[in-house]
């Protein structure tokens, strides 16, 4: 069956169309906390040039953002402030957890660092490296962009099937519970106002 | 040293013992009697500077008989010398006079001693944590802390793709 269409017009879904459009125009939060946050700048400066991707739009509040890039060592005083972060954002949003330090903790495993941030928050895309170069972030880019082309729905049907914890499963090392000294304090207390 | 023959002039030649090693210089004095000497060694001896405050934990140390050391570094301004006051503590009383009243400079940084030994300043206007968060229960420069802590870092709610 023909259907006759005007000129100009073209027929898609409109999953194709709002993933098209997200994909292009990601803009980040920077997050960051340590020397990975150079590498961000340089990744948006000009010789690298986020630009070509849409991406180079970092916004200092959550609220204009849909990427949030972890770049950098997250401690326990920090983590409250990434989570309260996190949900200030706008749907849909994507999170890159960029480098060691984001994604295990790195070479920083003290009493204070916490050991990867997807343990506490989602992450769709992880960046190695040391930090890591401006080119391995623009490949997290691309690749977080060719997840949300191919599985990115337009009002966001795939976040919702993502109820459980996706985090690492922790380590063998990691304190028994026994020992587990349990301190108070969350995000809703991030700020942490005292007498 | 002019500041030695003033202390022993002051205090006794019991009172205190000294040590040297190239040019550095240590006074250790017993607990009782930190707040005098500090306080001589401010008025009387020009030593208007606190250039550091820190501590030790000699748990496992060879040969070490107390636990815990209290270290002032001062400085003259005047003549740019410079002396380290020692004092040792043992648990279960861990407090030893503030020095706040002699150098303001002493607030944070008896601040961060009693974050990371749990060591009191008494008669300090304001001791609390300074750099580890108000909830944590721990000491974490104690040598008697694990490496990786006790499990605090991995105390906080997590946030599922579904829920945020």
């Amino acid at each position: 069956m023909a259907v006759k269409v005007p000129e100009n017009v073209i027929v898609t879904s409109l999953d194709w169309v709002a993933n098209w459009v997200r994909a292009n125009s990601l803009w980040p939060m920077p997050f960051a906390t340590a020397c990975c946050g150079i590498e961000l700048m340089a990744t948006g400066a000009s010789r690298h040039d986020l630009a070509r991707f849409g991406a180079e739009v970092m916004r200092f509040t959550p609220r204009q953002c849909d990427l949030m890039i972890v770049a950098g060592r997250v401690v326990m005083k920090m983590l409250p402030v990434l989570q309260r972060i996190w949900l200030q954002m706008p749907e849909p949003k994507w999170c890159i957890s960029m480098g060691a330090c984001a994604s295990s903790g790195g070479v920083f495993d003290t009493y204070a660092v916490v050991q990867g941030v997807d343990r506490f928050i989602p992450v769709d895309a992880y960046t190695p490296g040391c930090p890591p170069r401006p080119e391995q972030l623009i490949q997290s880019i691309i690749d977080l962009q060719a997840k949300i082309k191919a599985t990115g729905t337009a009002f966001g049907r795939e976040f919702k099937t993502r109820t459980e914890y996706d985090g690492p499963k922790p380590l063998a090392l990691e304190t028994l519970p026994a020992q587990t000294v349990v301190a108070p304090g969350d995000f809703t207390t991030a700020t942490r106002q005292h007498d | 040293m002019p500041y030695e023959e003033k202390l022993r002039e002051r205090f006794g030649p019991e009172a205190f013992t000294t040590s040297e090693f190239r040019d550095n210089r240590r006074v250790i004095v017993p607990r009782e009697r930190i707040f005098d000497v500090l306080k001589c060694l401010k008025e009387e001896c020009g030593f208007d500077m606190l250039a550091e405050l820190t501590a030790v934990d000699y748990l496992y140390y060879p040969n070490a008989r107390d636990r815990f050391g209290v270290i002032y570094g001062l400085l003259n301004t005047a003549t740019s010398e410079r002396v380290i006051v020692k004092t040792y503590l043992n648990e279960p009383d861990l407090t030893i006079p503030s020095a706040f009243s002699l150098w303001r400079g002493a607030d944070w940084l008896e601040r961060e001693v009693y974050d990371m030994y749990g060591i009191i300043f008494d008669g300090h206007p304001d001791l609390r944590r300074i750099l580890m968060p108000q909830e944590f229960t721990a000491f974490p420069l104690r040598k008697d802390y694990p490496l990786r802590g006790r499990g605090e870092r991995h105390n906080f709610p997590v946030i599922t793709r579904a829920e945020s």
